[in-house]
């Protein structure tokens, strides 16, 4: 079965005509050919996936592409480019928060709607007090960023990058 | 460029880019997502299909009959490959099963056909479509059930004799007043890199190019020639990005293969990438092993005896995990044996994963020696300290070329604050949770291995390094620049690599944390002939030629270094190869882990706080990607100690939790900040660039400092490998 | 994963209906759990019907001063609403103990009670399995069980519930609202709602075929000092191997409830009354007839412990 859909992608209107089936993931990179969003899993067990959909971090795996009709999507490729990069990018660059770089484009996008979580007041499991606004800590950050596997195990150089874009931030 | 004495001062010495911290110079394109990776190469060959591999429902046992009738019909396929159309295949001499099974069944989910659709969904869907019976044959799953019928493994490279033996043993054990006699067990492990395996395969006449994920690239040249019965000229293999490897793509999987039937049979490209579970039960994982350590020492800490036997299993044809190899090495003691038996089990193939060997052993023998020094009421540091050797033990004819472990220890012990360790466990309370502190010492050897590159210097005055080493989040860019750089008197800047491609020269690849330090050996090799050419080029006289500054000077002469290659780009080519220091002299790389973890008084989780990692390894090339392979490996050991564990179905005969749900690696919350502190060493016996490896040197001996902490902690020692709450709980106080 | 028609609803009804009358239609939300089912062909709709336009996505308060929560409100808006912190912090707390930020943000509250098991061998389309396929025998029972039930099991199955949101809305004598294919409505509460294997473990929740659930409502807020205890081998992003939920009040007395022990989030109301007796009191009551593997026994003093940890902090916070 076939249907189409309209998206918008980094800024871009995007229409596709699709097997019911694709995923948000293999539309993105199989069909628009942004392959920054990685397939890890498939399964949403890894992250490394993670892309923006209306301003908040999603697995694309796990969702079905015509079930973001009108939907305004940022990937990876929307941040920034290697000319330009988002702080985030840069920040994980400076702090070598990565190695094989396969997990690194949704530890990026999860880290920067992180921040903005955190902003938000949207609490989290080590969030010590539920009726107060957390409080920025590594240990918030490294809860939020826990769906974002990374087997190099560059986590202390991801959360010291996140830490340093949030620093600038404050 | 042969090697066979210590290297004297050379151009890498000056230490001008080389030894200084570097951003990654594929850093951008990393973090903005246009690296590409094997299965995201749209552009490199037009019309591609998408495969879905099947792999075999049962452990072993013969494929009765295969109906694919339905699967052909389904919307979209364009073809099905099984064995019956494969065409002559065989196994190549690195693969224990074949990659494309049938009708013999060697383990699950062996891959036994591919679908080929124009569309992934549509391929995914047809292979459901697929009917198999099979005759199921009972099969050996489980590693202690086989302790009893395993056998001495042939001889080989990387794992040594199958029983080794210095003085006399069994005499010095029995004789002894202060000894250990403790059994270990570490589980199957999977690699699960990020990245699946995935290869776009590609024929036109009889050449094939398969673009893949993969860290050997001439071993993927062979092994497929071996395979698919061609010559390895006509077969090009690209990876440029490797997202992870850990091993498990040392050899190319069933995904190049079956890309490779599929696209001769269909005659378009195709493009295959492993699914999660797949990547589990139908590729290779680190056996799991049973391990005897006994010790046996004087009062004053000085070890008489050391024995070491381990037990591991694989398919037929197979081999063992090689747990007690550093064993042999690592502390004094005249009297001394090892064992390693190999038992048949009919589990998925067990292979290399990070410091094969190593890795495991040091899990156990790490532990051995806290029980060791416990008994022996010595301080576990003080404990190993006193049992250092510069020379090999079976051989003290044989020096070490550096070992500064005594300095690691030391060191470590003051940084972390090791005084303020309590003796006795269970001692330290903050709130709910027990809290202590656990060491364990870090070796890997050090393995040497030709490697092979070309450079060219162009008009611009630019150098380009082309070798078909790999970067699988090593850092193989960024320090092959700076040794190109530091030789050629240039920045950074100035350099462009090209990696993983076999039309490049042959370089050892990435594995056994001997990428580092060869590939830039041979980078260095070929550099310093292009600086020959250029001397020659220029009239200068070689031997007094200097590189600085992009420029070159020779007495009062003086030249950009771009002048020679005004007429045309000037291309050297050139390898390193080693002749006898390796065996002159034992090499190896060293490091002193220091834990501490946190034990919940009720519920016996455990959570980690500090790490830290005191590494001496020859000269640091890039401390900040040498930093992050370290801190990196000390994670993936810190998830060996705590959850790590492929369980074994022992009737079916699977590793049933496959997938990143069941099979649980540490997360971001797992990992506190970790320190690493790299001893100011340099190895004039290892190579030109004074290097040695260290991307698996931070994995081994973690594990056991974990352990160790744990032990500290809460007063439970558990020799069982993940340590889970289950095996602390019964042990703790009541509440 | 099978082809499959998709349209979106317009109307609770005419979702209800369209799925009642079309045989193999699914609703999706979130889709978190049924698109990972159905990548496996575990679950294989032939028709989607996406519910997202319904606009079940407020949480409102009742007349008996309660909340409803809509049916599509994502996990982490319900876990954030200030009045569920306030008021309902077991609810809030088990919900941030589930699964990643990226999920929570598309995961429903009725999509979380309708997940299913993730038992591995339910996950090996090549294993036996009743749940998967009635009759086709359980794989678990035997095989690689650390993470199975303990209480409630079947000869069937021993699956666990996996979600940590349902046992705080246990704990919370929730209300499961729904609309059936002919317009019905009916409320289940949340001790009938799932169900225990026994013969056939394939039949999870009380819902009838096409029966859409559009609210979850919380009664009054019930006070009290509230725990959620997750426990697993890993920090974070991982299924619990046991869970305890507590509502304590100042003078002893509450309300207990536990995940990962059983088909479906486990609460015993002779329990909650043993609760001012301490932690053993009450799991020997939660536990009484536990049938437990080589594997998973040491679930049982984990449930005493962990119980214990529980009661210990809400005591230290009413301190």
């Amino acid at each position: 079965m076939r249907m189409s859909v309209s998206l918008t992608v980094n800024g871009k209107p995007q229409s596709l005509d699709l097997d019911t089936r694709t995923t948000l993931l293999d539309a993105l990179r199989e069909h628009l050919k942004l392959t920054g969003s990685k397939k890890g899993c498939d399964h949403g067990q890894c992250g490394a996936c993670t892309v923006i959909v209306e301003g908040r971090r999603i697995n694309s795996c796990l969702t079905l592409a015509v079930m973001h009709e009108g939907d305004s999507i940022t990937t990876i490729e929307g941040l920034g480019n290697p000319d330009d990069l988002h702080p985030m990018q840069a920040a994980f660059v400076k702090h070598d928060g990565y190695q094989c770089g396969y997990c690194t484009p949704g530890q990026i996008c999860s880290a920067v709607a992180v921040l903005d979580e955190m902003k938000a007041g949207v609490p989290s499991h080590v969030t010590r007090d539920l009726e107060e606004k957390a409080r920025f800590s590594t240990e918030e950050l490294r809860e939020r960023m826990s769906g974002n596997i990374c087997r190099c195990g560059a986590y202390s150089n991801i959360i010291e990058a996140i830490t340093e874009v949030a620093g600038k931030r404050a | 460029m042969k090697f066979d004495t210590p290297a004297t001062t050379n151009p890498i010495d000056r230490l001008k880019v080389i030894g200084k911290s570097t951003d990654r110079i594929d850093g951008p394109l990393k973090t903005s997502g246009l690296a590409p990776y094997a299965y995201e190469r749209h552009d490199v060959v037009p019309g591609q299909l998408y495969g879905v591999i099947l792999g075999s429902a049962v452990a072993k046992g013969r494929i009765a009959s295969m109906n694919l009738s339905a699967a052909k019909a389904a919307p979209g396929v364009v073809d099905i490959v099984t064995y019956e159309n494969a065409g002559k295949i065989a196994k190549s001499k690195n693969h224990t099963a074949h990659l494309l099974g049938g009708p013999v069944i060697e383990h699950y989910d062996q891959a036994i056909a591919i679908v080929v659709a124009e569309s992934f969904e549509e391929a995914r869907a047809a292979t459901k479509l697929i009917r198999v019976d099979y005759a199921r044959a009972k099969g050996r799953y489980v590693l202690a059930d086989q302790k009893g019928s395993a056998t001495p493994p042939t001889a080989s490279e990387f794992g040594g004799p199958p029983d080794t033996a210095v003085g006399d043993f069994d005499t010095a054990y029995a004789d002894a007043s202060f000894k250990i006699d403790a059994t270990y067990t570490t589980p199957d492990q999977a690699h699960v890199m990020m990245e699946p395996h995935a290869t776009i395969a590609a024929w036109e006449g009889d050449k094939l190019t398969l673009w893949t994920s993969n860290q050997m690239i001439a071993w993927a040249v062979k092994d497929m020639a071996e395979t698919l019965k061609i010559p390895p000229a006509q077969i090009r293999v690209i990876s440029p990005y490797i997202g992870g490897g850990f091993g498990s793509k040392l050899w190319v999987r069933s995904d190049a293969l079956m890309a490779a039937l599929a696209a001769r049979v269909t005659g378009r490209p195709v493009k295959v990438a492993l699914s999660r579970p797949q990547s589990i039960n139908n590729t290779t994982h680190r056996p799991a092993t049973l391990q005897r350590i006994r010790i046996a020492a004087e009062k004053d800490g000085r070890i008489t005896a050391i024995g070491h036997e381990s037990w591991s299993g694989d398919l037929e044809g197979g081999g063992p995990e090689t747990a007690v190899a550093q064993t042999r090495l690592m502390y004094a003691g005249a009297n001394r044996m090892t064992a390693t038996r190999l038992a048949t089990l009919d589990l998925p193939e067990g292979n290399a994963m990070r410091a094969p060997g190593e890795a495991p052993g040091l899990m156990a023998l790490e532990i051995a020696m806290d029980e060791m020094a416990e008994k022996l009421g010595m301080d576990p540091v003080a404990f190993r300290i006193a049992n250092d050797t510069q020379v090999d033990p079976e051989k003290p004819e044989r020096p070490y070329s550096q070992r500064q472990l005594n300095k690691c220890l030391q060191m470590g012990a003051e940084k972390f604050g090791w005084a303020k360790r309590s003796a006795t466990p269970g001692k330290v309370r903050d709130g709910k949770w027990l809290v202590g502190m656990g060491v364990g010492a870090a070796f890997r050897n050090n393995l040497l291995g030709k490697s092979g590159a070309r450079v060219t210097l162009d008009g611009d005055g630019r150098v380009t390094v082309f070798t078909d080493m790999t970067d699988i989040g090593t850092g193989s860019y960024t320090i092959i620049a700076q040794t190109a750089a530091e030789t050629m008197g240039l920045t950074l800047a100035d350099v462009d690599v090209k990696l993983g491609d076999s039309s490049f020269p042959v370089s050892c690849g990435s594995g056994g944390q001997w990428g580092a330090n060869n590939s830039t050996a041979g980078v260095y090799a070929a550099c310093m002939k292009l600086r020959e050419a250029v001397a020659q080029n220029l009239g200068f006289n070689s031997a007094e030629t200097v590189f600085e500054d992009g420029s070159v000077r020779a007495g009062n002469r003086r030249a950009k270094l771009a002048d020679a290659a005004r007429s045309g780009p000037l291309t050297a080519e050139d390898l390193i190869e080693y002749g006898d220091l390796g065996k002159k002299y034992q090499q190896s790389t060293f490091g002193a882990h220091f834990v501490e973890a946190a034990v919940d008084a009720y519920t016996g989780e455990v959570r980690l706080r500090r790490m830290l990692a005191v590494c001496a390894a020859g000269r640091i090339l890039n401390p900040k990607t040498a930093r992050s392979q370290v801190i990196g490996a000390m994670t993936m050991g810190a998830g060996a100690a705590l959850m790590e564990e492929l369980a074994v179905d022992k009737r079916f005969g699977f590793f049933v939790n496959h997938d990143l749900a069941g099979y649980e690696v540490p997360v971001h919350a797992d990992i506190p900040h970790q320190d690493v502190i790299f001893l100011d060493e340099t190895d004039p016996i290892s190579s030109p660039m004074k290097a040695k490896g260290v991307g698996e040197l931070g994995i081994c001996g973690v594990g056991a400092a974990v352990a160790n902490a744990i032990y500290n902690a809460c007063g439970v020692r558990v020799r069982d490998y993940p340590i889970t709450l289950d095996k602390i709980i019964g042990g703790l106080a009541k509440v | 994963m099978r082809a499959f028609e998709y349209s979106r609803a317009t109307s609770p009804a005419e979702a209800a209906a369209i799925v009642g009358r079309t045989p193999g239609a699914r609703f999706i939300a979130g889709g978190t759990n049924l698109l990972d089912l159905m990548k496996l062909e575990i679950e294989t709709p032939a028709h989607l019907v996406d519910i997202n336009g319904l606009g079940f996505d407020r949480i409102e308060e009742t007349a008996e001063g309660g909340l409803r929560i809509g049916a599509l409100v994502r996990n982490t808006d319900l876990a954030a609403d200030k009045r569920v912190r306030r008021d309902y912090g077991l609810l809030s707390r088990a919900l941030l103990a589930g699964a990643s930020g990226q999920l929570r943000n598309k995961a429903t509250t009725a999509g979380n009670l309708l997940q299913r098991t993730r038992c591995p061998y339910f996950y090996d389309g090549n294993q036996p399995c009743n749940k998967r396929k009635a009759g086709s025998g359980c794989a678990a029972i035997g095989g690689f069980s650390r993470n199975h039930g303990v209480v409630g099991t079947s000869e069937a199955c021993i699956a666990t519930h996996p979600s940590d949101m349902a046992v705080a809305m246990q704990a919370l004598d929730a209300t499961v609202e729904t609309v059936q294919p002919d317009g019905t409505k009916r409320a289940i509460p949340m001790a009938d709602f799932h169900r225990l294997p026994g013969d056939t473990p394939q039949v999870e929740t009380a819902l009838q075929p096409g029966e859409l659930i559009t609210a979850v409502t919380l009664p009054k807020p019930a006070g009290g000092t509230h725990i959620y205890r997750k426990v697993r081998d890993r920090s974070s992003y991982a299924f619990a191997l046991i869970s305890v939920g507590v509502v304590v009040q100042a003078d002893g007395t509450g309300r207990v409830a536990l995940g990962g022990v059983a088909h479906r989030p486990w609460r015993i109301a002779a329990a909650d009354a043993a609760l001012p007796r301490g932690s053993k009191a009450a799991a020997d009551i939660l536990l009484a007839g536990a049938r437990t593997t080589h594997e998973n026994a040491f679930k049982l003093p984990l449930v005493e412990r962990t119980l214990a940890a529980a009661l210990a902090e809400a005591k230290e916070a009413q301190a």
